[in-house]
């Protein structure tokens, strides 16, 4: 029995120990870095116009994105659960890829497409709309690398709840949206507001891909996490942080949120 | 049943089939603007030079390096993910201890952290100016291979344990019981029942975790210094293609990546139907 406990401790020592060294040290860290000199000093360096601005950039790219992929994702998780349709494969592989395709890459894309002298960007370029190194870009690219949380969140609730009760609505002359509403909407419902939560915070984390269309024109198109490389390249150290900690808080909320919702996803 | 029944009927069922094929559209015409697309020029790009022009670019020496060390780290990373994973997931399931429910919560913090706040924790905990020593000489694994490492392991950390531990739940313990019951080790009992058990959770899980190893670049950039041949992984030599304009070199490497990206997806599929072939 003593053999054991004494690997159980041991187990627990080295979960406990690779999450304090891997996470919750690093971030610590920062943490006491940030407030060292004191709450005002953070405070300074948060309200520069540049870091306001970078901000709201972000909200206003997370604003857009958000709802969209919602819409998405609710719509696509219907279409590959309940109904048959060829090249559904596809549309499977494809709902999944922003999952395991690197940030950069999606950006690299979306540049040869969106350039001068890409497929789209030449013809959008003479009609007067500038895609690429301004908002229309960095939302496209946001919206590429959040797009499969609804739905891969959605998909697996759908499959388990089945359509019988859509079925019985439908016999009693309800029509799809009227059904859609009122028993398939409430029977999903946790799930859309999880991948809804996992969906914002990776639109707010967003960086590889913005950072390749954004063209980081400061105060124009510079996102929080673009302003937290800017501050540490201009050996702002104590800027980079103080974003940091900021993001790092929404961050704990997304957290918060995420826990508070996971046990009623898992009893609907 | 009245006439205005009748005569509605069929234009329901037809106006059904209309909203049907809208949504399927919607979905269809999203889902190729936002990704088939720019893929679709990406792989266009690539190949634009002929196969000899992409193939020379993917060879050229400083591409080839910077593959390899993706490829040697990220390997690494899905190893480690899988023994520390594991561990995670099961202390998490089996053991009990306060502040549990924290540990458990915290584990989902690299989804929902930026990916370069990452980087820039790590630096400030292992670069120059770590406060840590070893042996009277103060950490620093800034701009090394070591920091790749770390900053991989950071952003993959919950792939493992959460595809681990729904499993780990819902395996019955009257058969760790019964194993034991009979003689059993503590090992043997692991290693016969539980192992080949949570093994497909291990895989997706791991496959999951070198994907986004092998894709990583916000938590990359600071704290490995970008050097071409010693820390300059595949995702950060695209990058600084694309800064300095050789479009064609940056889009070959990156439809070397893509191809990598499909290849997993695939492959973590095919683990899923494996794993689910007693369900069907």
């Amino acid at each position: 029995m003593t053999g054991s406990r004494s690997r159980r401790y041991g187990l627990r020592l080295v979960a406990i120990l690779y999450l304090a060294a891997i996470l919750l040290g690093p971030l610590a860290l920062v943490f006491f870095r940030t407030f060292e000199h004191g709450f005002g000093a953070a405070w300074d360096a948060l309200s520069t116009a540049e870091t306001v601005n970078a901000f709201k950039l972000t909200l206003i790219i997370t604003a857009i994105a958000v709802p969209l992929n919602t819409i998405f994702g609710i719509a696509c998780a219907i279409a590959i659960v309940r109904r048959r349709f060829p090249g559904k494969g596809i549309v499977n592989a494809f709902v999944d890829l922003p999952l395991a395709l690197s940030p950069v890459v999606v950006g690299l894309a979306l540049f040869l497409l969106y350039g001068r002298d890409g497929w789209f960007g030449g013809w959008l370029l003479d009609h007067g709309v500038q895609v690429l190194f301004s908002l229309p870009a960095m939302v496209i690219a946001t919206i590429f690398v959040s797009l499969p949380f609804v739905a891969r969140e959605v998909v697996p609730t759908l499959r388990e709840i089945g359509d019988e009760q859509e079925q019985a609505a439908r016999t009693l002359g309800a029509n799809g949206w009227q059904t859609f509403w009122r028993i398939t909407l409430p029977a999903i419902r946790w799930a859309v507001i999880y991948g809804v939560i996992l969906t914002t915070a990776r639109c707010l984390g967003e960086y590889g891909a913005v950072a390749v269309v954004s063209g980081r024109l400061q105060g124009e198109t510079e996102t929080a996490t673009l302003r937290v490389e800017e501050r540490y390249e201009s050996f702002d150290l104590a800027g980079a942080y103080a974003i940091s900690i900021v993001l790092a808080l929404i961050a704990v909320l997304v957290l918060v949120g995420m826990t508070a919702i996971r046990p009623k996803e898992e009893a609907a | 049943m009245s006439t205005v029944d009748i005569v509605s009927r069929p234009a329901k069922i037809h106006s059904e089939r209309a909203s049907t094929a809208l949504s399927l559209g919607l979905v269809t015409t999203y889902l190729s603007l936002i990704v088939a697309l720019p893929i679709a020029a990406l792989v266009f790009e690539s190949t634009n030079g002929g196969a000899r022009a992409f193939w020379d670019v993917v060879t050229s020496p400083e591409a080839v390096a910077a593959l390899k060390l993706t490829l040697w780290t990220s390997i690494a990373v899905a190893l480690l993910n899988a023994v520390l994973g594991t561990i995670t997931a099961w202390v998490l399931v089996r053991d009990d201890f306060r502040g549990k429910s924290l540990v458990n919560a915290i584990i989902d913090l690299p989804f929902a952290l930026p990916t370069i706040v990452a980087g820039l924790t790590l630096l400030a905990l292992y670069g120059p100016q770590s406060p840590l020593e070893v042996a009277g000489h103060s950490v620093n694994v800034a701009f090394t291979s070591t920091s790749i490492v770390l900053a991989m392991l950071f952003v993959t950390l919950p792939f493992v344990v959460r595809t681990v531990q729904p499993v780990l739940l819902e395996l019955d313990e009257e058969m760790e019981q019964a194993a034991k019951s009979l003689g059993a080790s503590g090992w043997q009992t692991f290693r016969r029942i539980v192992f080949p058990n949570v093994l497909p959770g291990i895989l997706s899980g791991v496959a999951l975790a070198f994907a986004k190893a092998v894709g990583e670049f916000g938590s990359l950039v600071i704290i490995t210094g970008n050097l071409p041949y010693k820390t300059q992984v595949s995702s950060v030599f695209i990058f600084s293609r694309i800064e300095s304009g050789d479009r064609a070199g940056a889009a070959a490497v990156a439809v070397v990546l893509l191809a990598i990206s499909f290849g997993l997806l695939l492959t973590i599929g095919a683990i899923r139907h494996y794993a689910t072939r007693h369900d069907r």
